[in-house]
């Protein structure tokens, strides 16, 4: 029954996030629109200069794909804090309901939402002329690839705005998430960069993701062998961030 | 202290907030089916003892239940059992009436029809039959009360908590939500109720506990609490200000209890029984020979009684 009460309890969390979606569908277009703007931008705009093997959108592409994942933290900090300022978290941890449900409702609706993103920045990256050669299956492979990265940025980002509670740490996060979003290979190679810098490039989780995801989708810049490094990233930052977050919620009242 | 009566007791509680005491070794108890006041000035302690037996802050020390149960021990069944009206709407500001009330009643786990049924049934309790769509950001103050008054409402909580129900609300919000906690107590249900108006307290509470300092500091029927605090009293103003300590010594009052206010010229003083003190007043000060501008018996003021409870104590520690 505790299950059963369990699954309820997240779905009508996940319901409470879409129906504030359907209250504001102006904000939820702009959430959308930001990337394809940013892809855009850089695809016309700032593109032309980069060395790249191919052409730069098909560089490109894969490689915004994985900053808008990792862009999605500031979302899910920003709306993990506003409901803590408010007193409707305080009405949820005096009922009956289950720990967790609050942040899986947040859950299921940010990663519905970058699903959505997605699939809008696939659609204007064809439109861009950009292709995918690796087949159905590789290109499945690289949009999961693509949400596991979401789905462990989402617990870093419930996780620090529980920490912090304050608008003010939001700020500081939307800042600082450019140069992290930055040092990674999403719109250049590391070999072009000075050695030391394309170390750390490297190293980012999220260059990991883009050259996995440039690999299955058959795009320059793409290695074999750097799958497991996509999976296992995520996969490692959630198993801190997860329990942590968790963790924190229900600590809320100490 | 009969433990199967009480509908919420709590022995010693204490919580601190980094070097700063909260609760310091406060005593409660309340009997089932009955209104208790938490009366108190602002930091007294009042909400932090709300949100310890709502279950949101957990106590350092002490034994806390609630409808027969630990708070930290067993909190899901604590929940089951309490309704909670903060100070601050604890509202989906985003959502409607209808919309916030059927979202809690899923989490109470009514099912989505009998949700539906309860949010319905309760908005036209509350007069809020005609919200429709519209967001609770939009709402007046008292119709945001009414509405989160609701969401606390939604299984018939055994204890409900009412932290400043009424604050910032104009007179009639207020008297909408005193109407809407007497019915509820004719239902059975056991309300602790804070507050800063002893006024509010006065109309509601069947006792009330003074509260200062994270402690209880007095305890008892309204009526005993007023008589304990707010006797009558007498105002003597002296023509001339020189001769005010003379006054004052003249005077039969007993000098821990008289008030000196030397701008104003004014003795100030509880009395026991009116006529004789009077009586006692004009002559004391007639054989020192000190002309009186003013001699008038008036009734405490609500305001005066809580100031007094609670300033003794200040003088106690």
């Amino acid at each position: 029954m505790s299950a059963a009460y369990a699954l309820s309890d997240c779905w009508t969390m996940t319901r409470r996030e879409l129906a504030h979606w359907a209250r504001q569908p102006v904000a939820v277009l702009v959430g959308l629109v930001f990337p394809v703007m940013m892809l855009l931008m850089f695809g016309y705009l700032v593109g032309g200069g980069r060395a790249v093997e191919g052409e730069y959108v098909d560089f490109l592409v894969p490689g915004m794909l994985t900053l808008t994942m990792v862009f999605g933290l500031e979302g899910t900090m920003t709306a993990v804090t506003r409901d803590l300022e408010k007193g409707v978290v305080d009405r949820f941890r005096s009922m009956p309901m289950t720990d967790g449900a609050v942040l899986v409702g947040r859950a299921t609706a940010d990663m519905l939402q970058s699903a959505a993103g997605l699939l809008v920045m696939v659609g204007v990256g064809y439109a861009m002329g950009w292709s995918a050669q690796g087949g159905p299956a590789a290109f499945a492979g690289a949009l999961g690839l693509l949400l596991l990265l979401r789905f462990a940025m989402l617990w870093i980002g419930i996780h620090l705005a529980l920490v912090a509670g304050k608008p003010e740490l939001v700020q500081a996060v939307q800042i600082l998430v450019w140069p992290v979003g930055f040092l990674s290979n999403a719109f250049a190679a590391p070999e072009s960069m000075p050695g030391w810098l394309g170390t750390v490039v490297e190293w980012n989780p999220m260059s990991a993701t883009a050259t996995a995801v440039r690999d299955l989708f058959g795009n320059p810049g793409g290695e074999p062998g750097w799958v497991t490094a996509a999976v296992l990233w995520p996969l490692a930052l959630l198993a801190v961030f997860f329990p942590l977050a968790v963790r924190r919620f229900r600590r809320l009242g100490r | 202290m009969s433990v199967g009566g009480d509908a919420i007791l709590m022995e010693g509680v204490r919580k601190r907030y980094g070097d700063k005491p909260a609760l310091d070794g406060l005593d409660l108890a309340v009997r089932r089916g009955t209104v208790h006041g938490l009366l108190g000035p602002n930091g007294a302690g009042k909400t932090t003892t709300v949100r310890v037996l709502a279950t949101l802050l957990r106590h350092d020390e002490g034994l806390v239940r609630v409808a027969g149960h630990d708070v930290r021990k067993e909190a899901a069944r604590v929940r089951r059992r309490i309704g909670l009206l903060g100070q601050h709407a604890a509202l989906d500001e985003e959502l409607g009436g209808r919309q916030n009330l059927e979202m809690f009643g899923r989490l109470f786990h009514l099912g989505a029809r009998g949700a539906g049924q309860r949010a319905d049934a309760l908005l036209e309790r509350f007069g809020l039959t005609d919200t429709g769509r519209k967001p609770v950001k939009r709402y007046s103050g008292g119709m945001r009360r009414r509405l989160d008054l609701a969401a606390s409402l939604i299984t018939d909580p055994e204890v409900l908590f009412l932290d400043e129900p009424t604050t910032g609300l104009d007179p009639r919000g207020r008297g909408e939500v005193w109407e809407a906690v007497r019915s509820l107590v004719d239902g059975g249900t056991t309300v602790l109720l804070t507050t800063q108006y002893l006024e509010e307290a006065d109309r509601l509470a069947d006792r009330i506990s003074v509260v200062d300092g994270g402690r209880v500091v007095a305890e008892g029927t309204p009526g005993e609490l007023k008589s304990r605090a707010g006797r009558d009293r007498i105002d003597v103003v002296v023509r001339d200000a020189a001769r005010l300590d003379e006054a004052v010594r003249a005077l039969p009052f007993r000098p821990a209890e008289t008030d000196v206010d030397r701008d104003r010229r004014l003795i100030s003083a509880p009395v026991r029984d009116r006529m004789a003190t009077l009586a006692e007043v004009v002559r004391a000060l007639e054989a020192a020979g000190i002309e009186a501008e003013d001699v008038a018996l008036r009734r405490p003021t609500l305001d005066e009684a809580f100031l007094r409870l609670t300033d003794r104590t200040e003088v106690a520690a």
